[in-house]
């Protein structure tokens, strides 16, 4: 690896002044389990690492009934995993973030890292898209909110300015009668990146009918997908089997995916369509 | 920023229950410290990348790859490598199980995968199959097929848990 500057601020103010400091080129760190191994490949070569796990708005998990779920931007996966309040209220969440790598990587990966890497196949950013997380960023011109469906543009590219930093996720407190899953397709049973995945979330009215729905996807698009035609479909229906394949085929429609090593255009398409309907009778199951 | 403007930083720790200190570059991960500066060479790298779990240390208790963190990070910590696992009264029940299942044969992974476990079982003393499967899977070996190596990791469950009658 390229040599570059370690620095640890204990705060979100001194962490924006280093990564805004226009005279190097500074990188958040955070689990670095993209980042070391992208710099190893030569992919960046920034000056100065700006170690984001010592700056307690980052490290905090907190739940509210009311005010909903905050995820600090440096929570690893394990922690959140390990969450009562987030096992309870958020299991499609935990779907996500418990499959991202085996228990070493779990400890050090973020959600943060994973939204901010933006890869197109990031196991979290559909699950949080259909929970309807937003992203707080702190910057040199002050703080933003940012819908997580608007935040990844390109591969590895978010909307993230010079200076700026993810600071913590939010997600709206669960509504009544609502459940969220997430599924991915690899071909063993841990530890690889997804050839398709699909979230699903599902908000039902007192007589059963679907009021609400949403359904993202990962690995079919340069960037995780929301097919909000998908979801909108399925608002007044009952949850049946039917409109479920129903809204897969618009997920399969609208998804744009590519051919390469982890599989074909023609396998990820099939794919969503299956995992959009298992994700869909998942979160149906978790509104009960 | 030139290189020369780079220079080694001096990192209090601890390691296997004893205070360290060594100075290393930002750029060095904490495999490259353990190995190439404090010689503890138990650790291993396979892949340098995450994928294989050579290089499995705990980090506070906590199970990581060492080629993801770097050096630097571990100042005012507590890492254990495979070297602090057996004491003076000898290998820890976790290798002596190893040992006797057969829980090896080149022994490349084993320092990760007897670390792995230590972190299993302190944190769940009475795996499933299952469990073992998922929880060694960021560990990678070429040679035992794992079957062994799970039961290896039943047996060292049951040394260490009072309560466990050996079917091993
Ligand atoms: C063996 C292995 C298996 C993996 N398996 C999976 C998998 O199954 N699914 C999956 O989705 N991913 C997987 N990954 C990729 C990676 O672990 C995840 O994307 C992880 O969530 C990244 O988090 P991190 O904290 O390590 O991020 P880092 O590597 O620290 O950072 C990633 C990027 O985000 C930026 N960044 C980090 N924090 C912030 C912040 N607060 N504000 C602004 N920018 C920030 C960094 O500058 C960097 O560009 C795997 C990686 C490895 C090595
Ligand atoms: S050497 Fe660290 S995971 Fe392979
Ligand atoms: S014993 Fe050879 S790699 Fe596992």
């Amino acid at each position: 690896m390229q040599p570059f500057t370690y620095q640890a601020p204990t705060s979100v103010g001194e962490a924006v002044t280093l990564l805004a400091d226009s005279t190097h080129q500074a990188r958040p760190f955070a689990g670095g389990t993209d980042l070391l191994v992208q710099m190893r490949r030569g992919l960046y070569a920034p000056e100065l690492l700006v170690d984001v796990k010592h700056i307690p708005e980052l490290n905090r998990i907190a739940f509210d009934p009311t005010a909903g779920l905050t995820i600090g931007a440096a929570v690893s996966c394990a922690w959140l995993c390990d969450h009562p309040a987030v096992r309870q209220h958020y299991p499609g969440l935990i779907d996500a973030a418990s499959i991202i790598g085996g228990a070493a990587i779990q400890r050090r990966a973020t959600l943060g890292g994973n939204l901010c890497n933006a890869a197109p196949s990031g196991d979290s950013i559909p699950a949080l898209i259909v929970l309807g997380a937003t992203a707080t960023v702190a910057g040199p011109h002050g703080t933003r909110s940012i819908p997580v469906a608007d935040f990844c543009i390109a591969p590895g590219k978010t909307v993230l300015g010079p200076g700026e930093l993810l600071v913590a996720l939010r997600i709206p407190p669960p509504v009544p009668r609502s459940g969220a899953c997430y599924l991915r397709f690899i071909p063993r049973g841990e530890m690889d990146i997804a050839v398709a995945g699909a979230g699903a979330w599902l908000a039902l009215g007192e007589d059963g009918s679907i009021t609400d729905a949403r359904i993202a996807l990962s690995a079919v698009a340069p960037t995780p997908l929301w097919v909000k035609a998908a979801g909108e479909a399925l608002i007044g229906q009952s949850p049946t089997e039917d409109a479920f394949k129903e809204a897969a085929a618009i997920a399969q429609a609208a998804a744009r995916p590519i051919s390469d090593v982890r599989g074909t255009a023609a396998q990820r398409r099939h794919l969503v369509g299956v995992l959009t309907r298992r994700a869909l009778q998942g979160a149906y199951q978790r509104t009960k | 920023m030139t290189q020369s403007k780079i220079t080694k930083q001096l990192v209090s720790t601890t390691i296997n229950g004893e205070p360290v200190e060594f100075l290393c570059e930002p750029q060095q991960s904490l495999l490259e410290c353990l190995r190439d500066i404090l010689g503890l060479t138990g650790t291993k790298e396979g892949c340098n990348d995450g994928n294989c779990g050579a290089c499995s240390v705990l980090l506070d208790g906590q199970l990581v790859n060492s080629c993801l963190v770097l050096g630097v990070e571990i100042e005012g910590r507590a890492v254990t490598t495979v070297e602090g696992l057996a004491d003076w009264r000898g290998l820890h029940p976790i290798q002596q199980a190893f040992l006797e299942a057969g829980g090896f044969q080149c022994g490349f992974c084993t320092p990760g995968i007897l670390i792995a476990t230590k972190a299993l079982l302190d944190r769940k003393p009475n795996p499933s199959e299952a469990e073992i499967r998922a929880w060694l899977s960021g560990n990678l070996c070429r040679c035992t097929g794992y079957d062994k190596i799970v039961r290896a990791v039943q047996a060292a469950a049951c040394h260490l848990n009072t309560e466990c009658e050996v079917d091993a």
